[in-house]
């Protein structure tokens, strides 16, 4: 489990980008962070991660106080992280990619499956350099099979996962979230805005401004949620709200 | 044959003990051992100065070795070997060098190779450079590489100086005829004090011909290296280059590719980059477990391969 108790965070500019974040992310459940755009959600993902220090707070994994560890320790001590935007390698292939995540020489069975989770044919894609020749939705698929990839983790980490992902291969993605989710030794975060993963969340968390604005189970955050977009985009309750 | 030479071999080609198939091995200036195979006939040239293989169109998929050793300083090695390809021959060329001094004097090896490659003949040639040793003495490897395709020919030249070379400087020519294609794959790696310059010039004649010359360079420390290349396009015909450079520390580069078009259907494209490795690639990589000098090395790796 990871808990993060009154975490901020501040901009080398001096912008407060997160204000005194409290939160836990429990084991064998999916938690799912939501919010408007520019609110903190990526940058909360990072913390988390190593990617970026919290100017206050602590963040614990397990109970142990991990807030000085860098992303290398991070990553050896059980979390794991899918970036936004996937990174290019000039180079480097997906079995590259593949082993250095799971640590070790791997076959193309393991290959193919951790590919075929994400909906790609490994035939195809084995020796594929992770470079431009990519397109945006398979250099996305690869990033989740890296992270699919890692071995010992405590929690995984998607950062809008389903960005550039076809229809197909979300159904997939859908899968594959269903799977890790029933893991009792492993905490699954996924940053998302699609109604379909808020879904199958287990826990909701509304991070807006900075601040975590509401977080509770999905059967009561979700919704409210829906109510509340509904309200937003209704033509007739703003003609009322204009008329009062 | 010396044992350094023999690791040196290891290190530049295939040897495993023995070569299968035709070879020559150049020690010191001299023939450390020779062996032509039926189709691949390997003799010395009438001066002296080096070697003559003649490959027959009846070698098919064959591979010849023409290595060459420097093991020791104060040896200055010079050698032309002119490569005759005969009409449909399919080969590997493997030309490995290694240079090696454990003393003050300079070890280096200049070697100059011509080829000559009839119509439809097909070369896969692997040239693979390092410097060994202990000695404070220069290692220093000076290649060049002349080309002739006829119509329909392939050369595909596969080039890496793994490092420890403390100068090169290399160059690169080629003629190209009616739907010849040269494919040029580059790579180097410099360090501490290292130089290395290197030079392609490359003349399209034949129509349809084609070019792809990828150079790819890591300079490190104090390290610097020059990149010029020229590619002519006087016919219709494609030309590709790319230039590729990371920086590590105070590494330099000075890269500088021109293209020649002297007909309305050549159609020609150069790439160049050069920076140190992009931070978000050894960030991607430590959240996968590694360091950061892990996460470098294997970058680098990646990206001379």
């Amino acid at each position: 489990m990871l808990v993060l108790e009154n975490v901020s965070w501040k901009a080398s500019d001096g912008e407060e980008i997160l204000r005194d974040i409290s939160l836990e992310i429990p084991d064998g459940k999916m938690t799912v962070i939501t919010g408007p755009n520019g609110g903190g959600k990526t940058s909360l993902a990072k913390l988390i991660a190593g990617l970026v220090d919290p100017t206050e707070g602590r963040i614990l994994l397990d109970g142990e106080d991990i807030t000085g560890w860098d992303m290398t320790e991070r990553a050896r001590g059980g979390i794991s992280f899918a970036f936004q935007q996937p990174v290019r390698f000039k180079g480097l292939t997906v079995r590259d990619l593949l082993e250095i995540s799971a640590e070790r020489k791997l076959d193309s069975g393991e290959v193919c499956r951790y590919l075929g989770e994400v909906g790609l044919c490994a035939e195809e894609y084995i020796d594929r350099v992770v470079d431009a020749s990519l397109s945006g939705g398979e250099g996305k698929r690869i990033e989740i099979a890296s992270v699919l990839a890692r071995k010992n983790v405590k929690l995984r980490v998607f950062d809008e996962p389903e960005a550039g992902i076809d229809l197909w291969s979300f159904t997939n993605l859908i899968d594959v979230f269903q799977r890790l989710k029933n893991k009792d030794s492993e905490a699954l975060l996924v940053i998302s805005h699609q109604e379909r993963i808020l879904e199958i969340a287990d826990r909701i968390v509304v991070v807006d401004n900075g601040k975590i604005r509401i977080a509770g189970d999905r059967q009561v955050i979700l919704p409210r949620l829906l109510a509340q977009e509904k309200a937003a985009r209704c033509p007739k309750e703003e003609e009322r709200s204009c008329a009062r | 044959m010396n044992k350094i030479t023999e690791q040196l071999l290891r290190q530049v080609s295939d040897w495993q003990g023995t070569f299968k198939g035709a070879y020559n091995i150049r020690e010191n200036g001299g023939c450390a051992g020779r062996q032509s195979s039926e189709n691949i006939r390997i003799e010395s040239r009438a001066d002296g100065s080096g070697l003559e293989i003649h490959i027959s169109p009846k070698a098919q998929k064959e591979t010849v070795y023409i290595p060459a050793c420097v093991t020791r300083g104060n040896v200055n090695d010079l050698a032309y070997n002119d490569f005759y390809v005969g009409e449909g021959a399919d080969v590997t060329i493997v030309a490995g060098c290694g240079v090696h001094t454990d003393n003050e004097g300079e070890a280096e090896h200049d070697g100059i190779h011509r080829f000559f490659l009839e119509k439809g003949a097909h070369v896969l040639y692997k040239e693979k450079h390092v410097g060994t040793g202990t000695g404070t003495g220069l290692k220093k490897i000076n290649p060049v590489t002349d080309m002739e395709l006829k119509e329909d020919a392939v050369m595909e030249m596969d080039t890496i100086q793994i490092g420890g070379v403390d100068l090169t400087k290399r160059s690169t020519k080629a003629v190209l005829g009616a739907r010849a294609r040269l494919i040029i794959h580059e790579r180097l790696m410099t360090d501490g004090e290292e130089q290395a310059s290197t030079d392609f010039e490359v003349v399209m004649q034949g129509e349809d011909s084609g070019v792809d010359l990828i150079s790819r360079s890591v300079a490190k420390d104090h390290s610097y290296q020059e990149y010029h290349s020229k590619i002519h396009g006087n016919c219709r015909c494609t030309g590709h280059s790319e230039c590729d450079a990371i920086l590590i520390g105070e590494g330099k580069v000075n890269a500088a590719p021109e293209l020649f078009a002297g007909d309305i259907d050549a159609s020609l494209i150069h790439e160049a980059a050069i920076g140190k490795i992009a931070g978000e690639q050894i960030v991607k990589l430590r959240t996968l477990g590694l360091t950061e000098d892990e996460a470098e090395k294997k970058i680098v790796e990646g990206f001379l391969r």
